[in-house]
């Protein structure tokens, strides 16, 4: 099972643009969701006219599912300068990955919750480390796209574009890279050193296992 | 003595590399710096290289000063932890280690012991970022230090000839930003791809280190070619290894063409880092015909 937590707004509202379609997922029984205060931030972007859209839905991860509910909104979509996803790592990625050209920003960080794993039902791999990265790696997730989980940039263990422990296996940092590329958005390759918290994860899980 | 004073000064520094046994008895490497390695300005000790577990590099490092060599403790964050790796930081302050190189390390399973758990607690970048921590007197943990802070020459590393190399040089930019003062680079069989690299790299202002490796054969490079991420030995080189097996053999080719790349990329760098992979009696060689000492 999932917790998702919201990240700060003063995170959040640096990063959006002017016009950012909202997509929220009211989940699905895996995972707990804070749905009252992502309706409440996702009504004040609205008020605020920096929300030209929103979509409140579940199972974003099932691309076939996420795309008839976008159906009637992707005039909206295709206006938006960012995407903002209310959902667990694997629902953002679900959403990089569909709008590969589009900068998505992840609102919430996504923590594990001991004792059940929850179904995961794509490709797409969500490390629960409760500090989500996915907004500024191009909704590419280096926990689980790198086999080192670095979150600093790649390694020298690149050969043709593949990872030094898996030669199948793509570089996530390669991806990383091409896809902020595509957005022409590198400098977000710089942001300022970033040194894991090892007790983010578990963090969420124990205050909400203490509750009742 | 710290490296980066001898960058600030303007001078070509040489470091050779050299990697510690598996056990504990050195003094066949210890001979071999004292044969071959007089005229380096610092060792620079691999840290479990390859991930095969061996003699620590800090342990190495001590024994080589207590020689009267300047060396370069490398420190990989495969390993351990951020307690462990600050708390040898600061061993290796004790002992009079100044000079590091900083690196992400190679994964757990390239090495001789795949089945050990992969650490990566910290990457280079927040290594390099935890050695200025503690040099501003604070560890990662926002605890202070008591007494004077250590103070080292921050390394790091580059791989100028990846297929990668606009992803490596924005990794670049972040270890420089993190505090990195210097840079060794992966081998370099392409002069070419290192002088268009360091064209973009000299925007960071750091020191760049040439890095070879004495190539011992078309085997070799053929290996290097199919497995070592980074390194790309031009088919041409290959050819001129085939070409005579016995002088191939002998290292007379090897060190011929690693003195060319010397030559070739000097203008454009301000060091030079052998890895002589257990050739260290060619080092000499390599330095006499690239010009370097008479």
């Amino acid at each position: 099972m999932l917790i998702t937590e919201l990240k700060q707004k003063e995170d959040i509202m640096p990063l959006i643009s002017a016009k950012t379609f909202v997509i929220c997922c009211e989940g699905c029984k895996e995972v707990y969701f804070p749905a009252d205060e992502a309706a409440e931030f996702s009504d004040e972007l609205t008020k605020s006219a920096t929300a030209n859209g929103t979509v409140v839905t579940e199972y974003i991860c099932n691309p076939e599912h996420l795309q008839l509910q976008l159906e009637k909104h992707m005039g909206k979509v295709d206006e938006a300068g960012t995407l903002l996803v209310f959902s667990c790592g694997v629902g953002v990625q679900t959403i990089a990955e569909m709008f590969a050209d589009k900068k998505v920003f992840a609102a919430c960080d996504t923590h594990p919750l001991p004792g059940h794993q929850g179904v995961t039902p794509l490709e797409y791999d969500c490390g629960q480390c409760g500090e989500c990265h996915l907004g500024e790696t191009g909704g590419i997730c280096p926990i689980t796209a790198c086999s080192k989980s670095l979150v600093n940039g790649q390694c020298g263990g690149t050969k043709n574009g593949m990872c030094e422990v898996d030669k199948d296996m793509e570089c996530g940092w390669e991806r990383i890279y091409r896809r902020l590329e595509k957005q022409k958005r590198l400098d977000a390759m710089l942001h300022p050193v970033k040194v894991r918290d090892f007790t983010a994860g578990e963090r969420a899980a124990k205050s909400m296992t203490t509750k009742d | 003595m710290r490296i980066t004073e001898l960058f600030d000064r303007g001078e070509f520094v040489i470091t050779a590399e050299i990697g510690p046994p598996k056990g504990f008895h050195i003094d066949e490497l210890l001979h071999e710096a004292d044969e071959y390695l007089q005229d380096v300005t610092a060792i620079n000790v691999t840290d479990c290289q390859s991930s095969v577990m061996r003699l620590g590099s800090l342990a190495t490092c001590k024994a080589l000063k207590d020689k009267g060599f300047n060396s370069i403790f490398q420190m990989t964050c495969r390993d351990r932890n951020r307690i462990a790796l600050q708390s040898d930081l600061l061993s290796a302050a004790y002992f009079g280690i100044d000079n590091l190189l900083l690196l992400t390390g190679d994964h757990t399973v390239m090495g001789d012991t795949p089945q050990a758990k992969p650490v990566f607690d910290l990457d280079s970048v927040s290594l390099i970022h935890a050695v200025k921590q503690l040099e501003n007197g604070v560890d990662l943990g926002g605890n202070e230090l008591v007494g004077e802070p250590p103070k080292f020459a921050k390394g790091a590393v580059v791989s100028p000839c990846s297929d990668s190399v606009d992803v490596q040089l924005a990794k670049m930019e972040r270890k420089v930003k993190a505090g990195a003062q210097y840079f060794q680079t992966q081998a370099v069989f392409e002069s070419e791809k290192f002088i268009t690299f360091m064209e973009k790299a000299k925007q960071f202002g750091v020191p760049v280190m040439l890095g070879v490796i004495i190539p011992k054969g078309a085997a070799m490079a053929n290996f290097m070619n199919n497995n070592i991420a980074g390194i790309s030995v031009p088919p041409e080189m290959i050819e001129e290894l085939k070409a005579d097996k016995e002088k191939a053999k002998a290292g007379i080719t090897g060190v011929e063409i690693t003195a060319r790349i010397i030559k070739e990329c000097r203008e454009y760098c301000q060091g030079v880092h052998i890895m002589a992979l257990g050739w260290e009696s060619k080092v000499p060689d390599v330095l006499r015909q690239a010009g370097i000492v008479n």
